[in-house]
């Protein structure tokens, strides 16, 4: 049994691997912003309600505000940033060519949330809006409502959601 | 936010020992709801016990029930094939609730122990029994704000509603919750789980403190298997019940009633077990009137908090229709 009053926590974030002591008190946000400079996870409100802190954690998308680091001691993050390799990823092509936002604070979570909602659907996941739960939905069957539900997690206060479905629909080859 | 140490049991026993011995101390699963409320300044334990890595994740399935892991992530259990196909009112309260990203970090055990989402207890400026016990209840009043108060159970100490889904689904399906405490395990009707407000509204629950919630135990039944989840909200997605329905039924072959469940949410301090309700139609044919008239024999109790009155015509209205979701034929023969 580990008792911490301060504690280092191990992350892996977007390939690289850090160790930094922190207050139990701080956040996975927190963390990664202030700690490691990587920007690109938003603070929007912080307390889970608008997914501007989305990222891709152990592969599945994940609120960093609402986490304490050390809870996650030795996780594997992706943030928006880290999802590009030589090219941009295609979500991210997909958000540039459908004009996916406008003053792009919420578009990194956004966009790792599209990411993560994608391969929820690939894995047959269900959602609010499926009819038949016995039948897993596929990415062709992903309509309209089924990626507003799923995504309803994300806000966009510019209201750019016309230009983020069709970014979606686009990389899910719909 | 105040100050606090951290600890990572690697078992379940040391895991209540920790928190059985200091009441000061707290247990952290997902963390959805209680690192919110650390920051809002509403929980401000000395110690964080942290049991999300417990062995308690896994999904057994028999021909008889499902053994649910305390630590299963909503998101997990919502899609599981046998939670689909055998308890489909859990699956669809579970993905009513919250957003996928939260859906991918809530628990089971945590689930069902979040604390309501009454405006009033989430602001520590305002007096608020359930967070304050003593200081009063802000939400017991014609000028506060109470689209969210209960119409069923309530008391002069406390007006609010249970915020789960997945807890009034469970009510539905017959539940049994699984606890591990200090002095051994222990397991509890669903039913038995939450209570209602009374003189003692700090306490959400009936577990003692260092009890923890080790597992689900989902019995099969002829109504999980036919059962669904309505939930009405202010908006299309990611919002709170204003009311909801856990509704499971058994017709024989003439179509009468065999067995019935109805469990609502947003009416009371807990799941509400519409007993009376369930009552009227087992063994009548099922109709709108008869519905009707067995959600009204329900609602006879109702005694709406200022704000709520609507919820009891909206709860009703959404009986009818969860139970029109079950069976088509009714549709047809208004």
């Amino acid at each position: 049994m580990e008792t911490f009053t301060s504690a280092t926590v191990e992350l892996t974030v977007d390939g690289t691997a850090h160790r930094i002591p922190v207050d139990p008190r701080t956040t996975l946000l927190d963390a990664l912003r202030e700690r490691l400079g990587n920007t690109s996870p938003k603070k929007g409100c912080d307390h889970g309600q608008c997914g501007s802190c989305t990222v891709l954690l152990d592969g599945r998308r994940h609120l960093t505000c609402l986490a304490l680091a050390l809870s996650y001691d030795g996780a594997e993050i992706t943030t928006a940033a880290g999802l590009a390799g030589e090219d941009l990823h295609p979500m991210q092509r997909a958000f540039l060519e459908h004009d996916g936002y406008q003053c792009g604070y919420c578009t990194p979570g956004q966009i790792c949330s599209a990411v993560g909602m994608l391969d929820e659907a690939a894995q047959g996941q269900p959602s609010h809006v499926t009819e038949d739960l016995a039948r897993p939905v596929t990415l062709e069957e992903l309509t309209d409502a089924e990626v507003r539900e799923r995504m309803s997690g994300n806000l966009c206060r510019c209201g750019a959601y016309v230009g983020i479905l069709d970014a979606i629909r686009e990389a899910a080859g719909a | 936010m105040r100050e606090h140490a951290y600890l990572r049991p690697s078992d379940p026993a040391q895991a209540v020992a920790a928190v059985a011995e200091d009441p000061d101390a707290r247990f952290l699963a997902g963390g959805t709801n209680l690192v919110d409320h650390l920051k809002l300044g509403i929980a401000t334990p000395g110690l964080l016990v942290d049991v999300r890595r417990l062995p308690l994740d896994a999904l057994e399935e028999t021909d008889a029930d499902l053994r649910i892991g305390a630590n299963v992530l909503n998101s997990d259990l919502a899609a599981h094939r046998a939670v689909r196909e055998r308890w489909p009112a859990v699956s669809r309260a579970l993905l009513a609730g919250a957003s996928g990203q939260i859906r991918n970090q809530a628990t089971t055990a945590g689930n069902l122990l979040q604390r309501t989402r009454c405006v009033y207890f989430q602001d520590r400026t305002t007096p608020c029994n359930k967070r304050e016990p003593g200081s009063g209840c802000s939400a017991d009043d014609e000028q506060a704000y109470g689209r969210y108060n209960a119409i069923l159970g309530a008391s002069e100490h406390c007006v609010t509603v249970h915020p789960s889904d997945f807890a009034v689904a469970l009510t539905a399906c017959d539940a049994t919750i699984q606890v591990l405490g200090p002095d051994g395990v222990r397991e509890l009707p669903v039913e038995d789980l939450h209570r209602l407000p009374g003189d003692r509204p700090q306490h959400d629950t009936t577990l003692a403190h260092g009890e923890l919630i080790t597992g689900v135990l989902l019995p099969g039944s002829a109504t999980s298997a036919r059962s669904t989840y309505v939930k009405v909200r202010d908006r299309a997605s990611f919002a709170f019940a204003l009311v909801s329905v856990a509704a499971g039924i058994d017709l024989d072959a003439s179509g009468l009633v065999r067995d019935v469940r109805l469990a609502w949410g947003g009416v009371a301090h807990k799941p509400w077990r519409a007993r009376a309700a369930e009552e009227a139609l087992r063994g009548a044919t099922l109709s709108e009137s008869a519905i009707v008239a067995a959600a009204d024999a329900e609602l006879a109790q109702a005694r709406p908090a200022p704000g709520a009155d609507y919820k009891v015509a909206m709860v009703r209205n959404a009986t009818v229709l969860a139970l029109r979701h079950l069976v088509p034929e009714l549709e047809e023969s208004r």
